[in-house]
This record gives structure tokens, sequence and C-alpha cells, in this order.
């Protein structure tokens, strides 16, 4: 299989602070790779880098590639709108959007695009939440606010709201950091069921998580891509120290 | 227990100041409503809402010009200020990265400062010397009035708007102008519409600078190019006039003056009200 991602060489900035250093790493396809690291060592800014989100904070910057389907998302003339629409992402908190209600909270990335046909938007916004495992949770209550609903909901929701605009990628950000055990098991194996037929990438401060849900793992330090590679591998016979320090929590 | 009993004693003392400062700054408001609600009552008859300016000897007539050309001139006001006070205020908050971005603020804060009496005689310097005293002149410097405080109150409630929901939005792949006008301006409509209603209560019992571009005209609107009667100079005018029935016509454009913003006030509050 050919890579989703190729990148080379990548740097990035908040103004003059280096935040990202010459990384250099493949993520495959229909795989899920997990972002592991100690906080503060630039896992956020790292998958902000593959839809092109981490230029949109004033002052930061990036350079090098970052190869997309072979496509360089940094290259002359591509335009960002278009990546986002390919690479799709979930936040740390949940942030449905406040005035919406949960029908239009899903839809809002297909009507936001142009889509009018009423038939289409239904079904996807159906399908996202049965893909989202809320579907059966919401179905009668599709006209409440976004808001109303409980932490791990609304998280569900902002997946299912990156879900119907049928994105090839899918950028997670801790999601299942404010979730309850059951909320977080919810989530994983909606992870390891979107891996069939999408790119995942989780950050994850969880060890176990890691190991649960991922096909590759990378540990970035203080920037740098520190080890990198299959998930078992990663766990059962790590190459660098830190790398074992780090997963058996000796450091942190 | 002696300790309980002097916490005691110095919580009654907070409770006192706190009610009696209140009280305090409730007396002027509440003696000014019942002053021009007792004096303004009884000018209110039907006649009073039907009838224009009456003439010197002439009995009865009414404000009703008045309340035509106070409405007229606030909407065409609100018309030309609430649009450009809205788009600074996005752009201050939206755009607060781009270098025009300082400018924008800073006439913006210095418009805000201007005294209204300087602004109408701006607009008379500008409008008024060319085509007169008309309403559209009293507009236009209303308009300005208008300007830094629907600005401002946009930009504040633009920013309140958590940054993560912009995120949501643009990692969809809405562009940035969409985001703004469809997430960001949507999410904080209600404080960016009570700005909005809150300029027009401010502008409604403007005197001065409509007086220096508008003038004094008694009869009904004839044109946005002529001047038109309103309600703040009639209470003006007539306050000062020597006649009893005038005197009683002032009071009463001043209470549907008051009514008016109390109105509007009113309106911010009911759509305001939390709806979820
Ligand atoms: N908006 C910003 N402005 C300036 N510096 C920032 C900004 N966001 C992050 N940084 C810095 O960049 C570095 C990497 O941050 P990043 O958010 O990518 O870390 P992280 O690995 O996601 O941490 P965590 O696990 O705590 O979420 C940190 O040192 C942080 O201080
Ligand atoms: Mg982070």
């Amino acid at each position: 299989m050919a890579p989703k991602f190729e990148i080379e060489d990548l740097n990035a900035w908040f103004g003059t602070k280096h935040v990202l250093k010459n990384i250099n790493m493949k993520i495959e396809e229909n795989a899920v790779t997990a972002i592991i690291g100690p906080s503060g060592c630039g896992k956020t800014t790292f998958i902000r880098c593959l839809n092109r989100m981490h230029e949109i904070t004033p002052g930061a910057r990036a350079s090098g590639k970052v190869l997309f389907n072979g496509l360089d998302i940094y290259g002359d003339g591509v335009d960002p709108v278009m990546i986002r629409r390919k690479i799709g992402m979930v936040f740390q908190k949940p942030n449905p959007f406040p005035m919406m209600s949960i029908y239009d909270n899903v839809a809002a990335g297909l009507k936001l695009n142009g889509v009018k046909n009423k038939k289409i938007i239904d079904a996807a916004v159906r399908r996202s939440l049965e893909l989202a495992n809320l579907w059966d949770e919401v179905k009668n209550d599709l006209n409440k606010s976004g808001a109303s609903l409980s932490g791990g909901q609304q998280q569900r929701l902002c997946i299912a709201r990156a879900l119907a605009v049928e994105p090839e990628v899918l950028l997670m950000d801790e999601p299942c950091s404010a979730l309850d055990p059951i909320a977080t098991a919810k989530i994983e194996a909606l992870i390891r069921k979107l891996a069939e037929n999408y790119t995942v990438v989780i950050v994850t401060h969880n060890m176990q998580q890691a190991a649960r849900v991922s096909d590759y793992t990378a540990f970035l330090y203080l920037g740098e891509l520190m080890e990198y590679g299959p998930t078992k591998q990663i766990f059962e016979n790590p190459k660098h120290e830190l790398t074992e320090k780090y997963i058996t929590g000796k450091f942190g | 227990m002696n300790h309980y009993k002097f916490r005691l004693v110095k919580d009654r003392v907070a409770f006192l100041l706190v009610h009696l400062s209140l009280t305090l700054a409730l007396i002027p408001l509440f003696s000014v409503l019942y002053e021009v609600v007792q004096k303004g009552i009884s000018t209110i008859t039907i006649d009073f809402f039907i009838s224009p300016t009456p003439t010197v000897g002439e009995k009865g007539g009414g404000a009703a010009n008045a309340i035509q050309g106070t409405l007229i001139t606030i909407g065409l006001a609100s018309l030309i200020g609430i649009p450009i006070g809205l788009m600074s205020g996005v752009f201050l908050s939206e755009y607060s990265e781009h270098r025009l971005s300082i400018i924008v603020r800073f006439f913006n804060d210095v418009l805000s400062g201007i005294p209204s009496i300087i602004i109408g005689v701006f607009a008379y310097a500008l409008i008024v010397r060319s085509i007169g005293f008309s309403v559209i002149a009293a507009a236009f410097a209303l308009a300005i009035i208008m300007i830094p405080i629907v600005t401002r109150t946009t930009e504040e409630a633009l920013k309140l708007v958590p940054m993560s929901i912009r995120e949501a939005a643009i990692a969809l792949g809405v562009p940035r102008w969409k985001t703004v006008v469809t997430i960001v301006l949507r999410s904080a409509k209600k404080a960016v519409v009570t700005g909005m209603l809150l300029s027009i209560a401010r502008i409604a019992g403007e005197s001065a600078p409509v007086l220096v571009t508008m003038g004094y005209w008694r009869w009904w609107f004839a044109g946005l190019d002529r001047p038109a009667a309103n309600l703040a100079l009639n209470v003006f005018v007539f306050a000062m006039s020597p006649f009893e029935s005038w005197i009683a016509l002032a009071w009463g454009s001043a209470l549907v003056l008051i009514l008016l913003v109390l109105g509007i006030n009113f309106a911010v509050r009911i759509f305001t009200r939390e709806r979820y």
C-alpha cells in the first residue's frame, strides 16, 4: 500500500519558537497511527501541520514537505480549504457549534460547502451519526441543541460532524481525554471501525489506548521524532531508552 | 461565638450599604420617570398621536409629525451606521492581524470620544452647507455617533466566541469569511443585536447634533433632503416656550421618547432571553 502521507523535513514554529524539528515519516493508508509523547512535545502542532491548521494561529509557520496522496500540501497554489475538506479533524475539547441543533451540527460541513439537496444531507447526517455510534441516542432529539449533550456525546457529535463531509483522513487530538471509560471504549471501537475505510491519526496520552487502537506509533520528544514503527514493536521492543522510559511511565 | 457575631454585624452593615447605594442610584431614575409620566400623561391623547405641531394660538395639536420624523431619521441613521459599525467590528475582531486594524481601532476610539455636538458641526460643514438642513444631514451625524458603539459591541461580542468554534469550522474546509459570517456572527447574534439596539436607543434622544443639522421643523416629513420634526427637539423648543399647552407638549414628547428608549431596552431583554 502506498502511504497516505509522506512527511519530509517538517519544521514548525510559533514566532521564533521552534517546536517541530526535521520530522520525517510516512503514514499508512487505512491504518491507525498514534502520536505519543510528553506534554508540550509538539503532538498537537504536528497533526495541525497535516491539514494546514497550524498556520491559522497568528505568528505560526511551517516548512518542509507534506505529501498527501503524493501531492505536497504546502506546494504553490494549493488551497488549504480544499486540503481541510479531505482531512478532517477532531479536537481535544468537544466543540460543537453552540447555536446549532444536533442535525445542523452534523450537516454544517455539507451545508456550508454548498450542498443543498435535503435528501443527500439527511442521508449523510444519519450515516455519520450511525458511524459515530450516536444515532440511537439522539435520533429523536435531532433538533435539540448540540450543547445539550453530555461531554462524551458531544465528542461523538464532533466526530460525526467531521465524518459527514467524507474526508479521507481523520486527525484526532486526544479525543478521549475528557471522557469516562465507557465513552472511551466506544470511541476506541469507533476508531478501529473507521480504520477500515479511513486513515486515522490519533494523539493520545494514554499508553494503553495507543497500544489498543493503533497499528503504528510515533514517539515525539521535544519536537523531534524519537522513534516510529509498528505499535507492537514500539511497545514490546523500543529501540530508544527514552521511548521505553516514557511508555513504562518512568518519566513525564 | 464572638467572632461569629462580629461577622454577622459586618454582613448586616454591608447589606445595608449595598441597598442604600442602590436606592441612591435609583432615586434620580425614578424621580425623572415619575415627573415625566405625571406631567406628560395628560397630554397623551389621541390627538397627540395624529396631529402635527400646533401653530401659535392654535388649540390642541400633537407630536405625530415629531414621532414620524424621529423614526425616519433614526431609521436612516441605522441604515448607514449599523452596517458600517458591524463591518468594522467584524474586521477588528476577526482580522486583527491586518495592518489596517490599528488605524480602524484608533479612529474608532477617537470617534467614540468626540462630543456629539462636534459631530453635528462636522455634518453641518460637510452636508448642510451643500444640500441644506435635512434629514440626510441629521441621519449622517447620528450614524457617526452610532458607528463606534456598534463597532465596539460587535467586536467585544465576537471576541467572546471561543477560538475553538472558529477552528471547528475552518477544519471542515469552510473558507474564513464564510466561517465569520455563518458561524461566528451566528454564535454571537444576541450580543451583536443587543449592541445595535442600544446604539439606536442612544441616538433616539440626541438633540444637539440634530439641532445643528436639521434645525427645527414643525410640519410633516417632506423628503429626506428637507428637515423633519423631532421628539428631542420638541422637548428642547417647547419646554422654553411661554404657552401652557406647548409646555405640555414638551412633556408629552419627553414621555414618548422615554417610552421609545424603554421599549428598545425591553426588546433587548426579550431578545437575549435564554432559549435552551
Ligand atoms: N499558540 C501557541 N503560541 C505559542 N506557542 C505555542 C502555541 N501552541 C503551542 N505552543 C508551544 O509549542 C510547543 C508544542 O505544543 P503542542 O500543543 O504541540 O504540544 P502537545 O504535545 O500537543 O502538548 P499536550 O500533550 O500538552 O497537548 C509547546 O512548547 C507550546 O508551548
Ligand atoms: Mg496537545
